[in-house]
């Protein structure tokens, strides 16, 4: 099926085909009838043998030798000779079909199966998969029997390791060796077998190892993911960490309980609106966490008790697992001063996916200051349309004024000793860095300045708290510039690690902690992605039009969103805004002028929670008044992503979903829905 | 740039479904179960499914059930969970579902699944990820998944997740597109998505687009049309596929077609098979071909086929 050249069929050839295909049906129908009737004798076994030599993927030929093999060792007669022999013809058949096609599945399993029985010698083995191996380097099936091999011979990873080193050395372009490579030495490095146990000590090495393959040929694919595992090594700490939190540390949050916004960007304090009696702790962990709730993080305060606050995971379905997870403090109506101190992983039990637990307790606090709802606020009438108006917008590219130190730092700095354990990865990334620039130097490629972006990437992340700036930002952009224009194929790509590394650079300065804005502008940037939500937890309006966003993945980690445009993107399908049915504030919305309707592939079906991904039941039947009315089949996205949101506004024209019976599909989703596209509903 | 040429594909297809003598067809005469989806979800993707005779395609399919609720690849052969789905997934194309007993079928499913989450393709014990996602997607279609172990289902095919964000047949297997998709089909299909590392692998995957606009499967091997449904169709459901060249990609599927006897091949100039037919239509209608109906990436059936299922009723 691979491989054959197309040529025009000539009569010899067809009846030559022919003749073989007779011949192949009548060896079938012959094999048939000896399966059917389980006959199991000398000569049916032997033309079972021709048969899977002809076609080694006739699967049933198989099954039928392990059915004869089976017949044969219940036979009283038999004993240990005969049963060698029995199974070293097995063997045979075996390699004789591998020699046909040595990516049989069939022949692969049946040498297995017959080993497995114990019988037959295993060393041999090895010498097979050498001539395997030799033959083709990346053959799937010999490496994956290899594997079966090593561990009934118990051979040791050492060794294993070694013989990927030899391949290697024969063969740099051997993606499969250095795939083998890698597994192994996860292996040695989580059981921190001997001469494993140092990181530090191992992964230089490795780098150096690596360097051949990929600067002999910094074409070839096979050393790149290799060498991403090995930074991934040298930055990942195992333990999880706080990244971000919300409220800042030291911070001051006025809760304001009415609906208009009174201009308090001018007042010291972060304001909230909260129309529900209670705000969000939102903590941002820098990797997936579980196990966070009201014992492993305390919250104390004068006007709460801790254990009735419930810690939720901001995740997909019911995963217990998430890097954000959130609480919600109710607060008293009346007028209140008071502080709130917030202790993470004090006690154990936040642990992260791979095991590791979270080990640097850290504790914040910050005053919450309540203001009651005033009389007058009332009369304005709440279908006013609230727009993002100008004037509420801290403008993007304006800097702020006073030199501010962002609340982050003030956690990490209790992270002391992991620093100075950490110097030997910053030996390890300033010594890539020079190699990789100096590659650079000799020749332009790709896989050059992919790295080098993220080696400077990784560099500045790791300096961060204590710098107070990303040092390469502009190197890095100008970076994924160049491979924009160098490898225009997969441009999009580096569009999108782009606009998180823009977004990256400029939030640098920006604190909740002093300045109190709540808005943010972030229009006209190009922006194809959004990232650094570490940085962005305290922004209640978001400007986001005229961007090219065609995905708001980790959007949801912005629990205070209350407005929101997305006006003027790329957003193309419904499912596309499911992050946003965790942002219970959200109350505007704008996504006119996307793109939702034009396509007919969703490329965001299976992120999203639905029936087809078996993460919800049958809600659909359950709510007679909206399903009665709505024609299900067409419309099941826009009640799976709709009917949980909280919105008083939307605006949704110039999207091609966006007709008459779509708006009013909508309209009975959400019956709170007060203003859709500018018209203002009873 | 050429056009897909819909009618020679469709004859070709109705061809190769009625001549059983080339030696060809007798050699891949174990797994026509497969071949039959190929060729029919390919002919419903070009708008021709009603070419063929149902009544006989279904008559066909039953003769092929045994009693264990399996299905084999043709009349006379072992039942395999790889021709089970098959022969479901060809059901639901026409949607005669009801004509099974999907307790039968359902008992066959779960018998195979392992201690540790894993599956076996048939009682002879070969275990690897694809299984796992023929069981997954088959249970899924007959609405009753919940008879298999999801949560170990989920953890075994995690534990072949690898340090390049891929996945492989068994645990320490090499990432290899086909794996992929199956692992990431069967995480979309029991909602477990948030365990990949969609930048990671999607990074990989787009890797796989070379010079010439093809993909391939994995690093430094040639391109080749299945992987236009193996690769593209991972990318999708973990929302990266924009980061392939997608033009280029449809030019490259386009020049496989054989444009005078219809068919597509795995490389420009090379013999065409259905299997391949069938990956580069179903490629091209991920990539928003005109003309065609939009084919689902998780179940690799028709969208409305997949509405049908889950929405009526």
């Amino acid at each position: 099926m691979h491989g054959r050249p197309r040529k025009a069929p000539k009569p010899e050839d067809e009846a030559a085909s022919s003749a073989k295909a007779q011949k192949l049906r009548a060896l079938q129908t012959q094999f048939f009838s000896f399966h059917h009737n389980k006959i199991y004798t000398k000569e049916a076994v032997e033309l079972s043998a021709k048969l899977l030599e002809i076609n080694p993927e006739s699967y049933t030929a198989w099954n039928y030798r392990k059915l004869a093999v089976e017949h044969y060792l219940n036979l009283p007669d038999c004993n240990p000779d005969s049963i060698k022999s029995v199974l070293d013809d097995e063997l045979r058949v075996v390699e004789n079909a591998l020699r046909q096609n040595f990516k049989s599945y069939g022949a692969w399993h049946h040498r297995k199966w017959v080993l497995s029985k114990g019988h037959s010698s295993i060393d041999n083995e090895l010498r097979l998969l050498d001539k395997f191996q030799k033959a083709d380097s990346r053959n799937f099936h010999a490496w994956n029997y290899r594997r079966f091999v090593a561990e009934s011979m118990k051979r040791s990873e050492q060794d294993e390791l070694k013989y990927t080193e030899d391949m290697i050395y024969a063969n740099f372009s051997n993606y499969s060796a250095w795939h083998n490579r890698s597994v192994l030495l996860s292996a040695l490095f989580d059981k921190k077998a001997e001469g494993f146990l140092l990181k530090e000590k191992v992964l230089p090495e490795e780098y150096e190892f690596i360097h051949q393959a990929i600067f002999t040929d910094p074409d070839d694919q096979s050393g790149w993911f290799y060498h991403l595992w090995l930074l991934d090594q040298t930055v990942t700490t195992d333990s999880p960490l706080l990244a971000s939190s919300w409220p800042g540390h030291g911070s001051d949050v006025l809760l304001v309980g009415d609906r208009c916004y009174n201009g308090s960007a001018f007042s010291p304090f972060s304001a909230l609106h909260s129309d529900s009696g209670s705000f969000p702790i939102v903590l941002y962990f820098n990797q997936p966490v579980r196990g966070v709730n009201s014992s492993t993080v305390t919250v104390e305060c004068g006007f709460n008790k801790n254990e009735d606050l419930l810690w939720k995971p901001l995740s997909a379905s019911n995963s217990q697992t998430a890097r954000v997870w959130v609480a919600h403090l109710k607060v008293p109506s009346s007028d209140l001063h008071s502080t709130v101190e917030v202790s993470v992983g004090h006690t154990k039990g936040i642990i992260s996916t791979r095991g590791f637990e979270y080990s640097h307790p850290s504790m914040l606090s910050f005053k919450v200051h309540v203001q009651p709802m005033e009389r007058d606020s009332s009369q304005v009438s709440v279908a006013e349309s609230i727009s993002l108006r100008e004037e509420n917008f801290k403008v993007y590219g304006k800097q702020s004024e006073e030199s501010i130190i962002d609340s982050f730092d003030q956690l990490i700095i209790k992270n002391g000793h992991e620093t100075t354990a950490s110097n030997w990865r910053f030996e390890a990334l300033a010594k890539e860095i020079e190699c990789f620039r100096e590659l650079l130097s000799l020749v332009d490629c790709k896989i050059g300045k992919l790295t080098l972006a993220r080696l400077l990437k990784a560099y500045d992340a790791m300096s961060y708290p204590f710098a107070n700036k990303l040092v390469h930002s502009e190197e890095v952009l100008e970076l994924y510039s160049d491979l924009m224009k160098l490898d225009r194929t997969h441009y999009q790509f580096y569009k999108d690690e782009r606009s998180i590394v823009l977004l990256q650079k400029y939030k640098d300065s920006v604190s909740s902690a002093i300045c109190g804005p709540i808005c943010l502008r972030l229009n006209n940037l190009s922006l194809s992605r959004m990232g650094a939500f570490e940085k962005l937890l305290w922004v209640q309006m978001l400007d986001l039009s005229h961007n090219e966003l065609q995905s708001i993945e980790g959007l949801k980690a912005m629990q205070l969103l209350s407005c929101l445009s997305l006006r003027n993107n790329k957003l193309r399908s419904l499912t596309a805004l499911e992050p946003l049915r965790k942002l219970k504030l959200l109350r505007i919305l704008d996504i006119s002028y996307n793109q939702i309707g034009d396509h007919s592939i969703d490329t965001t079906r299976y992120v999203c929670s639905s029936p087809l991904s078996h993460s919800v039941g049958s809600e659909l039947n359950r709510d007679e008044t909206v399903t009665s009315d709505v024609a299900l089949i067409n419309n099941w996205e826009a009640f799976y992503i709709f009917k949980d949101f909280n919105l008083n506004q939307l605006d949704i024209v110039g999207n091609t979903i966006a007709d008459e019976k779509f708006k009013s599909v909508l309209v009975k989703i959400m019956p709170k829905l007060k203003q859709l596209d500018g018209k203002l509903l009873d | 740039m050429a056009e897909l040429a819909v009618d020679k594909h469709v004859k070709y297809i109705l061809a190769v479904e009625k001549n059983k003598d080339s030696f060809e067809s007798v050699v891949m005469d174990h797994l026509r179960m497969n071949g039959a989806y190929w060729g029919l979800t390919a002919l419903d993707l070009l708008g021709k499914l009603d070419s063929v005779n149902v009544d006989e395609v279904i008559s066909w399919i039953l003769k092929c059930q045994h009693e264990s609720g399996g299905f084999s690849g043709n009349i006379g052969h072992d039942p395999h969970i790889l021709y089970t789905l098959s022969a479901v997934q060809v059901l639901a194309l026409f949607n005669k579902l009801d004509v099974l007993d999907i307790d039968k079928v359902a008992t066959y499913i779960t018998g195979l699944q392992n201690e540790d989450g894993s599956f076996s393709g048939d009682m002879w014990g070969e275990v690897d990820t694809r299984f796992s996602y023929i069981a997954i997607c088959c249970l899924s279609i007959l609405c009753c998944l919940g008879k298999i172990n999801v949560e170990k289902a989920v953890s075994y095919i995690l534990s072949c997740k690898n340090l390049d964000g891929g996945f492989g047949c068994t645990p320490g297997g090499e990432s290899h597109a086909g794996q992929i998709f199956c692992c990431v089909g069967a995480l979309a299909l029991t909602g477990s998505l948030h365990y990949v590392d969609k930048d990671l692998l999607g990074w990989w995957l787009c890797e796989r687009q070379v010079k010439s606009g093809g993909l391939n499967g994995r690093p430094e091997k040639l391109p080749d049309v299945c992987y236009s449904w193996w690769v593209l169709s991972s990318l999708i459901m973990i929302d990266r596929v924009h980061w392939i060249d997608k033009e280029k990609l449809v030019k490259f599927i386009l020049d496989c077609q054989d444009v005078e006897n219809g068919g597509i091949s795995d490389r420009p100039d090379d013999a065409v098979d259905v299997y391949h037919t069938y990956f580069g239509v179903a490629g091209l209608s991920l990539l928003n071909y005109p003309g065609l109906k939009a084919i689902d990436p998780a179940y690799a059936l028709p969208v409305d086929v997949v509405n049908r299922i889950f929405f009526s009723g």
